[in-house]
């Protein structure tokens, strides 16, 4: 589903943010990337998401080359995923249906399919008795149930999420995690940067540990030691 | 305020367009006119004369020699039409035009025709620029005395066309550019204000045409507006504008022919509205062109 090959990106002549990277995912896989401030795990996710360009090496997501993708293709692109931050990134003038909505708006998804579609995605992120509330009325914990509604309401093949619980509680963040967990069971391909070891260590997923741009480690129900 | 600023100088720039157009397509009326309407009036010498200094003494041409003249002038190719005005017929003109209302103060001329020497062929030609050759060969015959003709008028209308059209396309040229900029400087500050909910719109797979829309309907609506209100006041000043120019240069009612309001704005409008909405799209398609990249 996801094969980097040799990826490299740098910012003129500083030390690379991601050098000679290799790293292959299958469909379904639960992966934690890892690391400290500055390891490059971000770099890696704006990568994917086509928010920036390597420098050298191959992307490969779902079949498609990012490199060779010209301008007017990323947006489709972008539908296949699905995003959290770290931030929520909720439109604050809007309601929580309307937060959802936007990514089905976005697309051009017919009234008569949003008004079915978001409804569901608030029940499974359970907030479905929330949906008129403004984000500020929300919980942090909240919140990014609202961006994880957003992220999966167009049915992405994967879901990426940058520091997903950076701005969480640990039982909050350990409610998040489960979440993205049963996301997962049900079939999507689901990336998670984090730096939150508890959260990793207990979860038991594939761990890929990055330091200064570079794979240190990857392994199948690994460990996040500094 | 950069909102307020751009339909001001749109109001401007548009405003200046409306009254260049308005004039050159009042000159090009005036001109066709003058071609049509207007004609060369060719007046006669007296009998064995062929120069003015002796009219006073001399009697006026006789009507075979006048009859000759006419078919010499009517051969000629650039000859549309003729008309013969007697010398009685050039009286009664007169008294029409100038004794209409004192009818009792021209009876004392009616034995005595003060413009007995001033029967006159009317010559209108096929296209104003022939009038100079034809002219020439009409001076050149035997017993014309004078021959009057509006090709002065026709070159100094031209000449000032050309005036206006050149200062016009230059102010119109820099107030276009202030326009676009002002434009331009609105569209960014809404990107600015709504930088956030563009990048997350961006990130979740919105097309660079979902993102620009609103920016370009806004550019255009500021067009439609900035163009709308000078056209608006175009309307109503340019009869009045008309009235005055009649009024204070009534003496060349024959020349100054000015075109209806509604012909003028039947092609005006559409250009005027096409030109704002040019300008808005092209200032908020390069602003959301340049800001958009994401």
């Amino acid at each position: 589903m996801i094969d980097m090959v040799d990826v490299c990106k740098s910012y003129g002549k500083a030390q690379p943010a991601v050098n000679r990277l290799n790293l292959h995912i299958e469909k379904g896989e639960f992966v934690f990337i890892v690391g400290s401030s500055g390891s490059g795990k971000s770099t890696l996710l704006k990568l994917l998401m086509k928010e920036l360009d390597a420098t050298s090496g191959s992307i490969m997501v779902n079949g498609q080359k990012l490199e060779e993708m010209k301008r007017r293709k990323v947006a489709k692109y972008r539908r296949t995923l699905g995003v959290v931050f770290q931030d929520f990134r909720l439109l604050k003038d809007r309601n929580v249906y309307e937060n959802v909505a936007f990514a089905q708006r976005v697309i051009g998804r017919p009234t008569r399919v949003i008004r079915k579609r978001v409804p569901e995605m608030l029940t499974v992120v359970g907030l479905a008795e929330k949906y008129k509330s403004r984000p500020k009325e929300l919980s942090g914990g909240e919140q990014q149930r609202v961006a994880l509604a957003r992220a999966l309401v167009n049915q992405p093949d994967i879901l990426l999420a940058d520091e997903p619980t950076g701005n969480l509680d640990p039982q909050t963040a350990l409610e998040i995690m489960q979440l993205l967990e049963e996301i997962n069971a049900r079939g999507t391909t689901v990336l998670v940067v984090t730096h939150n070891k508890e959260i990793v260590n207990a979860m038991k997923k594939r761990v890929v540990a990055m330091r200064r741009g570079v794979i240190i480690s990857d392994e199948q129900e690994g460990e996040y030691h500094d | 305020m950069f909102s307020l600023a751009s339909i001001v100088t749109m109001f401007a720039c548009i405003l200046l367009f409306g009254i260049f157009f308005s004039i050159v397509n009042n000159v090009n009326y005036m001109t066709k006119h003058i071609e049509q309407d207007v004609p060369i009036v060719v007046f006669f010498g007296n009998a064995d004369t062929e120069t003015a200094a002796d009219d006073d003494e001399k009697e006026p041409l006789d009507q075979a020699k006048i009859d000759e003249i006419g078919s010499l002038i009517r051969k000629r190719p650039e000859v549309k039409k003729m008309e013969y005005i007697s010398a009685d017929d050039a009286w009664n003109e007169f008294v029409e035009q100038n004794f209409k209302d004192h009818p009792q103060a021209a009876e004392g001329f009616k034995e005595d025709n003060p413009l007995a020497n001033s029967a006159s062929y009317r010559v209108y030609v096929n296209k104003i620029e022939k009038q100079g050759e034809l002219i020439a060969y009409i001076e050149s015959l035997d017993y014309v005395r004078e021959v009057e003709h509006s090709e002065a008028a026709v070159r100094t209308l031209s000449s000032l066309n050309r005036l206006v059209a050149y200062v016009s396309i230059g102010l119109i040229t820099l107030l276009l550019l202030v326009s676009i900029f002002l434009i331009s400087n609105t569209i960014s500050t809404g990107i600015s204000i709504r930088k956030e909910e563009i990048g997350i719109m961006k990130l979740i797979g919105a097309t660079d045409l979902f993102v620009r829309m609103p920016f370009l309907l806004e550019g255009i609506i500021l067009g439609i507006i900035g163009a709308a209100l000078p056209l608006l006041t175009l309307y109503f000043a340019y009869t009045k504008a008309v009235d005055f120019v009649l009024a204070k240069f009534s003496i060349l009612s024959d020349i100054l022919q000015f075109m209806p309001v509604n012909t003028v704005f039947h092609s005006l409008l559409p250009i005027g509205i096409a030109l704002g909405i040019g300008i808005g799209f092209i200032g908020s398609f390069l602003t959301t062109r340049k800001h958009l990249r994401i």
